[in-house]
């Protein structure tokens, strides 16, 4: 029986045993598609060590992704119980099939692939907002350019609430915050995005360009009703 | 000749905006921004909602407990003798 949940094969260059645990902080690469840092020797051997059966190797990769992976689930679903739930569910998953990991992707990057997975899985079993990756990877020819006009005394001035855009995003339907949230919060590429979900870096592009318009759109109707208060 | 230097109109510009910021250009140098102030607005607000998205939900520490928790149920599914025991599990130390 096949898993819908397992991490293909993916098609970028190999970077054997790439692992940048979350003790590494990703750097923010402003433009381009540059590799990611140049992979740990050491960080290779836990891997490799986990991938033959030694349980203290896997509990050292958990502690080096636990908390980008927790995080994520948490940005995803905003609650802590279900966030716990889905990391655990998660790091079973990498148990199962780390033996598959071949190093065609940076292991982060298929260790992401797989909670986002997880997550996915969840979101759809609870029949929430099934607008999710589906849905964000098909082009919406209704929400064109032309939607994102607006008077520019409305701009947003430089200045955000942070409430306000934590709430806008958790309203995001589920495609477009997972790109948001991987992009912009977490500072993947959108060459590791399209990795990660399977889609086209065009398409990575684009549909974060949407979530960020849809941001705005809530943010400068937050301003509008602030101001008539 | 003409037609490249025809001014390019908002849904033009806005067309090509998710690749020209994807793609790490310096949008904000793009002649139609020079001078379309609608689109100047709309591409500020855009960069100030990704500058305030790398100050939302900080990176967060799971619970101690969560590891416990996702040792036992490896244990469980590998049963007694350890499916793929070839190192024992029963001391691993708790990671930090």
């Amino acid at each position: 029986m096949s898993d819908s949940s397992a991490p293909t094969q993916l098609s970028s260059p190999v970077r054997t045993g790439h692992i940048d645990g979350d003790d590494a902080p990703r750097p923010r690469r402003p433009a381009g598609f540059a590799p990611a840092a140049s992979p740990d020797p050491s960080e290779a051997q836990v891997l490799a060590r986990a991938q033959a059966g030694d349980h203290h190797a896997f509990a050292q990769l958990y502690s080096l992704h636990k908390r980008r992976i927790y995080s994520l689930c948490l940005r995803m679903v905003g609650n802590i119980a279900e966030a716990e739930d889905l990391t655990q569910e998660a790091f079973l998953q990498l148990h199962r099939k780390i033996g598959t990991f071949r190093g065609d992707s940076a292991f982060s990057t298929w260790l992401h692939r797989l909670a986002i997975n997880v997550v996915l899985m969840q979101l759809r079993k609870k029949g929430l907002s099934l607008i999710s990756l589906d849905e964000a990877m098909e082009p919406a020819p209704e929400e064109g350019p032309g939607r994102s006009f607006g008077a520019p005394d409305l701009t947003l001035a430089g200045a955000i609430d942070r409430l306000a855009l934590e709430r806008a995003v958790a309203d995001l339907p589920a495609g477009y915050r997972l790109i948001f949230i991987l992009h912009d919060v977490e500072g993947f590429e959108h060459n590791e995005i399209a990795a990660m979900l399977d889609c086209s870096i065009g398409n990575s592009k684009s549909q974060l360009h949407k979530a960020r318009l849809k941001l705005r759109e809530a943010l400068r109707a937050h301003s509008q009703q602030e101001a008539r208060l | 000749m003409r037609e490249k230097n025809r001014m390019m109109s908002c849904e033009e510009f806005q067309a090509q905006l998710p690749e020209l910021i994807g793609s790490g250009e310096n949008a904000a140098e793009h002649e139609h921004i020079k001078t379309c102030d609608l689109c100047r607005a709309l591409l500020a607000d855009l960069e100030t909602i990704a500058e305030a998205a790398r100050q939302l939900f900080p990176v967060v520490e799971p619970p101690d407990n969560l590891w416990d928790q996702i040792e036992s149920r490896i244990k469980n599914e590998e049963g007694p003798d350890g499916a793929r025991g070839r190192v024992p599990s029963g001391a691993v130390p708790h990671p930090q």
